[in-house]
C-alpha cells in the first residue's frame, strides 16, 4: 500500500469543493483545488442571506474561504480546467490548463485603480448584469485570491491590440500582457468533483416575459438586489421606473418539475429560497405584499417548516396554490398574472414586480467535464451516482459532491463534500501527523523590558492616499517603549517582511505593532513572520488603519491621520502588556466510538476502519441495522441487500469492535481523550477513544389519530411496506387503498416535516400498483415533497392513475369504521377534494398512515453526557445549520443519520461518511494544539461559585468541588471570555485579551470628554 | 469637524461579527465619522461592564459594544 498517493485533486471551488479541500488538507494530504473562475467561493457569495437562519451568506463563508487560501496543504488553481484524467485509482495523472491571468498575483495589491480606468464596461456576471465591470476585474470584494485578472475576450489590448491603460495606472506594475496559458500535470490518488450547478435561464419561457418586461426578474437577480453589498446597496427598485415595489409575486418551479423541457425533477432549494426572499423583502420594505405561487411547498429540511410557518404567520407572506400560465405587462409597468387555481378557475392578479424562482440545472460545461474525466451523466445531465453509493461516480477513484449529482442546498453540499472525502481517502496515503516542530527556537523575553517596534504600511495608496503614513510612523517614535518605527510600502510583501525581521534582530525588539490592513486577513501571516524572527507569535499586535480607517474616512485625511495615530497608540499600549502564550498540545487517541449501529452508524464505522482506525460500534439492540431492517424497497434497489452487506462488513472487519445489547452508561473527557463506560446486562467496561459519532437514529411516531389500532385495516406506512413484502394483507380482496400523509408531522407538537414519508408513500404505492394494477390508490396529502430526482416517481405514479387529494390542516380527512364491532372493519374516508370542489367518500380496504418520525427520548441523556445540545424537536443540534452540519460546537463529537433530522437512505450514508471524514481530521493527528488565547483562573481569588461553569457555551470550565475552584479545560476553551466578564471575584482572565491589556488600549488615549464639556 | 471637536467613541467589536462588519464597511467604502475607535475582543460577552465605566472615566464620549 506504499504506492498510494498523498495528493488529491478537487474540481470546483464552491462551498462543496472548499469543504472537501479543507477536510483533506486537515488530514495532512496535499490538495489541488481547481477552479474555472477567477475566485473560490462558488454560488454562496452571490447570496444575500441563507435560510432558515437568515445568516449573511458571505459572512459565514468568508472564514472558510480564507482558511482555504491560507492552508499550507492547499494549492488553489484559479482559471483552470481539467482536460484529462488517466491512470488508475491511487495513481491518476490529471492534466489541466491554467489560463493566463495577465496580472501578476504577487505584485497586485487589489487597489482597483485598473478597473476604474478600464474603458471597457461589460455586464457583471456576479451581480447578474445589474452592474458593469471592466475587462480587468475581480468577481467580488472579498474574492480569493483577491488579485485582479483580465478577461481576455473583453480586453481591448488582447482583442484589438490597443489601450494598455491598466498597465499605465497600476501602481504596483502588476500587469503582464505576456502571460500565457500553462499546462499542468498532476499525480493524484483520487479526484473529487464539486463543479456545482447553473441556475435555469428563463429567457426561453416567452410567456413569463423575462428580459422583455423589465420588472420580471429571477430569484438570483433579486438576491443581488436584496444584498447590502449588491449593486443597489440593498434597496429593491423596479427597473422600469426605479420605484420601490409595493407588491411582489414569486413564481415557483420555473425550470423545475417541468417535463416539457426535460426537467422532470425538483430543484429542492427554490421553495425555501423564495420564502427567504419574501421574508427579507418584507423586512426591507415596510408594507410590502409578497405572494408565492406554488404547486407544493417543499420545506423538507431541518427547521424549514418552522420558517415556512413564520413566513405565513409572522410575516404575512401570501401562499397561493396555483399555476401561473402567463404574465402580461400593464401600461404602468405592473404585471398581470394569469393563474389557474386548484379547482380549475382562472384568475388574474396584479403585482408591481415578479420574481421567477428559477430551478437548478447541470453546469453548461458538465458534458465536457464528464467526457474529459470519462464519467457518466444521468438522464438529466447531472453526474450519475447510485442511491447506495451516493458519492461515487461511474469511475472508481473519482467521487462527486455538492449539487453536481443532484440539486442540493448548502448544508447537504457541505455534508456530501465531507462524505466524498471519506470515500476518497481509500486511495490516499494517510499518515498520522505530528505537530510541526518550530523551526526557529523562541527567545525568552520574560523579565525584559518591552522594546516595541512599530511599522506603518502604505498599502500602495490604499492607506497612504488618505493617511499621512510618515507622520504616523514619526508619532509612534515618541510613544513609551517604542525603540524603532518606520513606514513600509507593502508590509506583507516578502521584502518588507524581511526588513521587519532584520529590524527585530538589529534593535532587539520583543514586541511588534504593524499598522496596516485588517488582522482578519493578515494576522496569521505576520504572526508567522514574528515567530520566524524567534519571537513568540502572540507578541504581535495590529492596528487596523486601512479597512477601519483610510477606507472609511476617505474624505477626511487629517482626521484619518489623527485616528491612525490613536489606533497606533492603542496598539502600542496593548503590545506593552502582551506576554508570550503557549499553545499546549492535546494528545489524540486514534480510536473512535460510534453510538448506534443502524445504517448511519455502520457506514461511519466502516469508513473509519477503512482509514485504519479502531472503532467501537455500540448498539443497544440485539440486532444491527436499526430502521433499515424495516425498509424493503428503494425503487430499483433492495435495501435488505444493503443491510446484509453492511452487517457482513462491520462484523468481519477486525478493526471494528461490535457491542450489541449494550448501553452507554457514562462518557467523560474531551476531544482526543474520551473515556466511556459501557453497560450490558452482565457487566460494565470502560473504553478510551479520541472522538464520538452519534448515530442513534429516530423512531416511528405512535399515532392515536385516524382510529389507528381500531381496525387491522388501519396501518402505518412502515407496516404497509412489510405487508407488501410478505404479501400478508389483512384481506385478500384489496380494491381501494387510501394513504394519508403528514400524520403527526407539520403540526403543533411536531412542527417539522418528516421528509421521507412522501417518497415512501409514492414508492409503496408504485410497488403496489405494479404488483396489482387494478387496485385504486388514493393519497391524501398537504404538500407532496418528492424533492430532487424523487419527483419522477411521483409523476410516474400519477400517470399510473393514483389520485392525489390535497387537504389542509383545518380540513383533515374524516375516518369512520364501516362496522364498529368488527376488528377487521373496512374504513370510510371522507375528504374534501379541492379539484372537484366537494367532499368525496371512499370505502377503503386499507388505510395507510404516513406517521411522523420522532426523536429518540434517549437523546436527552446522551446529549447531557456529551455536552451537546438538542433542538426543540429533540433532534441533535449541529454546530451550524449551514456550514457545520455534522459537527458540534464541542470538538470531537459528530452526528449522522436520523439522530440529526429525518432523512433518506442515501442521505444517511452520505452524512455518516461526512461524520467519519470530520472525525478523521482529528484522528489523523497525533496531537492538536490548543489555542493560546484561552482563559485562566487565579486560584487565590476564585471562590468556586460556579457561575462561569453555567455561562461557558463550550463546557470548558468546571468547578473542582473539593478544592472549590474553577478549572479551565484548555482543550475545550475557545477564548470568548464570557466567563471573565461574568466572574464576580475577578478570578478569571483571558490570555491575550486580559483586562489589563484591553484597558491599557484605551487608557493610553488622550481623551477629554468633549461632548459633555 | 476638526481634531479638537471629534468625539471619541470606544467601540468594543466582536472579532467574529462586528469587527468583520467594520472591515466590510471599509471594503465597501462606506463613510462614517472618525470618532469610532475599535477595540477588538474575542466575543462581545468578553466586555465587562467595568470597561464601559473605565472608558467613560478616562474621558470617552461614548462606548459602543458590537456583537
Amino acid at each position: 500500500m506504499g504506492l498510494k498517493s498523498r495528493s488529491v485533486m478537487v474540481v470546483g471551488a464552491g462551498i462543496a469543493g472548499i469543504q472537501a479541500s479543507l477536510d483533506l488538507a486537515e488530514m495532512g494530504l496535499d490538495v489541488h483545488l481547481v477552479e474555472e473562475s477567477a475566485t473560490i467561493g462558488g454560488r454562496m457569495p452571490q447570496l444575500d442571506k441563507t435560510f432558515p437562519t437568515n445568516d449573511c451568506s458571505m459572512c459565514i463563508l468568508a472564514p472558510k474561504m480564507s482558511e482555504c487560501a491560507r492552508h499550507p496543504n492547499i494549492t488553489i488553481h484559479i482559471k483552470s480546467s481539467v482536460t484529462k484524467v488517466t491512470g488508475n485509482p491511487g495513481d491518476f495523472t490529471a492534466k489541466m490548463v491554467e489560463h493566463a491571468k495577465y496580472v501578476d498575483p504577487v505584485k497586485c495589491v487589489s487597489c482597483g485603480l485598473c478597473e476604474e480606468k478600464c474603458p471597457v464596461k461589460v455586464d457583471d456576471e456576479f451581480d447578474m448584469g445589474l452592474r458593469k465591470r471592466g475587462a480587468i476585474s475581480r468577481s467580488f470584494l472579498q474574492s480569493i485570491p483577491s488579485e485582479y485578472t483580465i478577461d481576455k475576450d473583453r480586453c481591448l489590448y488582447l482583442t484589438k491590440g490597443v489601450c494598455r491603460i491598466c498597465e499605465k495606472v497600476c501602481p504596483a506594475g502588476a500587469i503582464n500582457f505576456e502571460d500565457k496559458d500553462i499546462e499542468i500535470e498532476l499525480k493524484v490518488g483520487a479526484v473529487i468533483l464539486a463543479s456545482g450547478i447553473d441556475a435555469f435561464d428563463p429567457i426561453g419561457f416567452g410567456h413569463f416575459g423575462y428580459k422583455r418586461y423589465p420588472n420580471v426578474v429571477t430569484s438570483l437577480d433579486f438576491e443581488r438586489m436584496l444584498s447590502a453589498s449588491g449593486p443597489f446597496g440593498g434597496h429593491v427598485l423596479r427597473a422600469s421606473d426605479h420605484a420601490e415595489p409595493k407588491s411582489i409575486a414569486f413564481i415557483q418551479c420555473v425550470g423545475s418539475r417541468d417535463e416539457s423541457i426535460g426537467h422532470n425533477y425538483c430543484s429542492s432549494a427554490c421553495c425555501m429560497f423564495a420564502i427567504k426572499e419574501a421574508i427579507i423583502a418584507k423586512e426591507h420594505m415596510k408594507g410590502l405584499e409578497s405572494s408565492i405561487f406554488y404547486m407544493d411547498i417543499r420545506a423538507f429540511g431541518k427547521d424549514f417548516d418552522k420558517y415556512y410557518e413564520k413566513a405565513k404567520g409572522q410575516y404575512g407572506v401570501d401562499f397561493i396554490k396555483s399555476k401561473v400560465s402567463e404574465i402580461r405587462e400593464l401600461e404602468n409597468g405592473n404585471l398581470s398574472l394569469r393563474h389557474v387555481l386548484e379547482n380549475g378557475k382562472i384568475e388574474f392578479a396584479e403585482f408591481d414586480m415578479v420574481v421567477l424562482s428559477v430551478g437548478l440545472q447541470p453546469r453548461k460545461n458538465s458534458v465536457r467535464l464528464a467526457k474529459n474525466l470519462d464519467i457518466k451523466l444521468n438522464e438529466f445531465g447531472f453526474c450519475r451516482s447510485d442511491t447506495f453509493e451516493p458519492l461515487k461516480t461511474s469511475r472508481e477513484g473519482i467521487y462527486v459532491c455538492g449539487a453536481m449529482n443532484g440539486p442540493r442546498d448548502i448544508p447537504e453540499s457541505v455534508t456530501t463534500a465531507s462524505g466524498a472525502v471519506a470515500d476518497a481517502v481509500k486511495y490516499l496515503r494517510l499518515d498520522r501527523q505530528e505537530i510541526a516542530e518550530k523551526k526557529i527556537p523562541e527567545k525568552d523575553i520574560v523579565g525584559d523590558r518591552p522594546r516595541i517596534g512599530t511599522f506603518v504600511c502604505h498599502c500602495g495608496i490604499n492607506i497612504a492616499g488618505v493617511v499621512d503614513v510618515k507622520d504616523v510612523a514619526e508619532y509612534a517614535k515618541d510613544l513609551p517603549n517604542v525603540e524603532h518605527s518606520e513606514d513600509l510600502m507593502y508590509a506583507c510583501s516578502q521584502d518588507c517582511m524581511n526588513t521587519i525581521k532584520q529590524r527585530i534582530e538589529e534593535h532587539g525588539l520583543n514586541r511588534i505593532v504593524i499598522a496596516a490592513c485588517t488582522p482578519r486577513t493578515h494576522e496569521p501571516l505576520f504572526r508567522e513572520m514574528v515567530s520566524e524572527a524567534g519571537l513568540n507569535p502572540y507578541l504581535f499586535e495590529m492596528a487596523n488603519i486601512r479597512d477601519q480607517c483610510s477606507w472609511a474616512h476617505m474624505n477626511e485625511p487629517e482626521l484619518a491621520t489623527e485616528k491612525s495615530k490613536d489606533l497606533m497608540n492603542m496598539g502600542v499600549a496593548k503590545a506593552r502588556e502582551l506576554a508570550p502564550l503557549e499553545r499546549l498540545p492535546i494528545e489524540i487517541n486514534p480510536k473512535a466510538l460510534v453510538i448506534g449501529a443502524g445504517l448511519a452508524g455502520m457506514t461511519a464505522a466502516e469508513a473509519l476502519a477503512d482509514a485504519g482506525h479502531e472503532v467501537f460500534l455500540v448498539e443497544k439492540e440485539a440486532e444491527l441495522g436499526g430502521n433499515l431492517r424495516n425498509i424493503y424497497y428503494a425503487f430499483d434497489k433492495d435495501p435488505q441487500e444493503l443491510l446484509a452487506e453492511k452487517i457482513k462488513n462491520v462484523s468481519k472487519n477486525k478493526l471494528i469492535h461490535l457491542f450489541k445489547s449494550t448501553k452507554i452508561e457514562k462518557i467523560d473527557g474531551y476531544v482526543g481523550n474520551f473515556v466511556t463506560t459501557l453497560k450490558t446486562e452482565k457487566d460494565e467496561q470502560t473504553l478510551e477513544h479520541g472522538i464520538v459519532i452519534i448515530a442513534t437514529g429516530a423512531e416511528e411516531h405512535k399515532t392515536k389519530e385516524y382510529l389507528y389500532g381500531e381496525s387491522s385495516r388501519i396501518i402505518t406506512q412502515v407496516e404497509f411496506e412489510e405487508m407488501l413484502h410478505n404479501g400478508n394483507f389483512p384481506t385478500k380482496k384489496l380494491k381501494n387503498v387510501v394513504m394519508i400523509q403528514c400524520v403527526g408531522s407539520r403540526e403543533e407538537d411536531r412542527m417539522y416535516c418528516s421528509r421521507v414519508c412522501c417518497t415512501k408513500a409514492v414508492k409503496n404505492a408504485l410497488t403496489l400498483k405494479k404488483k396489482f394494477p387494478n387496485i385504486n390508490t388514493y393519497i391524501a396529502y398537504r404538500d407532496i415533497r418528492t424533492y430532487g430526482f424523487r419527483e419522477k416517481y411521483y409523476t410516474e405514479l400519477r400517470d399510473l392513475g393514483t389520485m392525489f387529494v390535497h387537504y389542509d390542516l383545518d380540513k383533515k380527512p374524516e375516518i369512520t369504521l364501516v362496522d364498529e364491532w368488527d376488528p377487521d372493519s373496512q374504513v370510510n374516508v371522507t375528504i374534501f377534494d379541492p379539484i372537484m370542489d366537494k367532499e368525496v367518500e371512499v370505502k377503503t380496504d386499507l388505510l395507510v398512515l404516513a406517521t411522523a418520525i420522532d426523536a429518540k427520548k434517549e437523546n436527552i441523556e446522551l446529549g447531557k453526557m456529551l455536552k451537546v445540545p438538542l433542538n426543540a424537536d429533540g433532534m441533535f443540534m449541529e454546530a451550524h445549520v449551514k456550514l457545520r452540519p455534522v459537527d458540534f460546537a464541542t470538538d470531537g463529537v459528530f452526528v449522522a443519520g436520523l439522530a440529526h433530522t429525518p432523512k433518506d437512505i442515501d442521505e444517511s450514508m452520505a452524512q455518516a461518511k461526512a461524520a467519519a471524514s470530520r472525525a478523521l481530521t482529528f484522528l489523523n493527528k497525533k496531537a492538536i494544539l490548543a489555542e493560546g488565547t484561552i482563559c485562566e483562573v487565579n486560584d487565590s481569588r476564585c471562590t468556586g461559585c460556579g457561575y462561569c461553569e453555567q455561562i461557558c457555551a463550550y463546557n470548558a470550565i468546571e468547578v473542582d468541588l473539593e478544592k472549590e475552584i474553577a478549572i479551565v479545560n484548555e482543550a475545550l476553551c475557545k477564548g470568548c471570555g464570557a466567563c471573565v466578564a461574568s466572574c464576580r471575584c475577578a478570578a478569571l482572565d483571558l490570555r491575550g485579551f486580559s483586562n489589563e491589556q484591553l484597558f491599557s488600549a484605551f487608557d493610553a488615549l488622550e481623551m477629554t470628554n468633549i461632548l459633555n464639556n | 469637524m476638526n481634531k479638537e471637536n471629534t468625539p471619541k467613541i470606544i467601540s468594543f467589536l466582536c472579532k467574529w461579527c462586528s469587527y468583520t462588519g467594520a472591515d466590510l464597511a471599509g471594503i465597501n467604502r462606506s463613510q462614517y465619522p472618525t470618532a469610532i475607535l475599535p477595540v477588538k475582543v474575542m466575543c462581545s460577552s468578553r466586555v465587562d461592564p467595568v470597561f464601559l465605566i473605565k472608558a467613560y472615566l478616562r474621558g470617552a464620549d461614548g462606548v459602543l459594544v458590537g456583537g
